[in-house]
């Protein structure tokens, strides 16, 4: 059976509107279950992309997101990088509290998806956009 | 845009959800569902999620929201049929469900709503008895 998706190259999916949200989060579930992620590792990858992704198009103002297939050896995984060129994140630690919200939601978006993921990966700057990447190691 | 569509059964109005919604489909879901329980009467509502993969927080915040409208709309909303990773990944995520009845299939959503609303007549019916007062001793 074939997902349809070359695992062997970084998968992009532009973000410009919700319906993209909705595109990575499928890309994203593909991926995972090719690298053998278990049921609930799927589905705490795919809710964290859901939530990075719905970040990077209301605050960043659109982006991209990139889906890779990894393997470090020992196991495999999935990488997922979200890029905006937004407005950055002035302060980090704040935006990664629970709770805080510039945007009207439920402030969890960051925090949330942090906690879901094993490797979190954050580079901003005010005026420089943002870019995080999450990885998810199969067990 | 998708919509989501809502069934009426008797007393309820059932909404299965059985696609991978956009934000724009749950807000829209969220009116949809406002304007049925006022056309309709009815006084519950169950939501089937049982073909959802993931709950995030916009979604998770949707079904609060209805929740909240509903009940100020003289309704009762159960969520039903959700799977248990995503039970175990909403909590990792922090999303409590405030405010959100919750069932494990559709019958037993049904159940829930009816001992509600059975249980609400009882009180009905015990304020009513308070409108005339009797000398109190």
């Amino acid at each position: 059976m074939t997902s349809g998706v070359d695992l062997s190259r970084p998968q992009a999916q532009t973000v410009g509107s919700d319906e993209d949200v909705v595109r990575v989060r499928q890309l994203v579930r593909t991926v995972a279950v090719a690298v053998k992620l278990s049921l609930v590792d799927q589905t705490k990858v795919v809710t964290a992309a859901s939530e990075l992704a719905r970040n990077t198009l209301v605050y960043g103002g659109g982006g991209t997101v990139e889906v890779t297939a990894v393997d470090n050896g020992r196991r495999p995984g999935i990488t997922i990088v979200f890029a905006d060129s937004g407005p950055g994140i002035a302060d980090l630690e704040l935006a990664l509290t629970d709770g805080y919200t510039t945007g009207g939601g439920l402030g969890l978006g960051l925090s949330g998806a942090r906690r879901l993921v094993d490797d979190f990966d954050i580079q901003t700057a005010p005026g420089q956009g943002t870019r995080i990447t999450i990885t998810k190691w199969s067990r | 845009m998708e919509r989501v569509p809502i069934l009426k059964i008797g007393d309820i109005l059932l909404v299965s959800i059985q696609v991978d919604m956009s934000d724009q489909t749950a807000v829209a879901l969220q009116e949809d569902l406002a304007e049925r329980i006022v056309a309709t009467g009815c006084h519950g509502v169950i939501i089937d999620i049982t073909a959802l993969d993931i709950v995030d927080s916009f979604v998770g915040r949707m079904l609060s929201t209805i929740a909240s409208i509903s009940r100020v709309l003289d309704a009762e909303t159960v969520v039903v049929g959700m799977r248990p990773a995503v039970a175990i990944t909403l909590v990792e995520l922090g999303l409590s469900l405030n405010g959100i009845r919750t069932a494990l299939n559709v019958e037993r959503g049904m159940e829930l709503i009816a001992a509600e609303r059975d249980h609400d007549r009882h009180d009905e019916f015990d304020d009513g008895s308070d409108v005339e007062p009797t000398a109190s001793p």
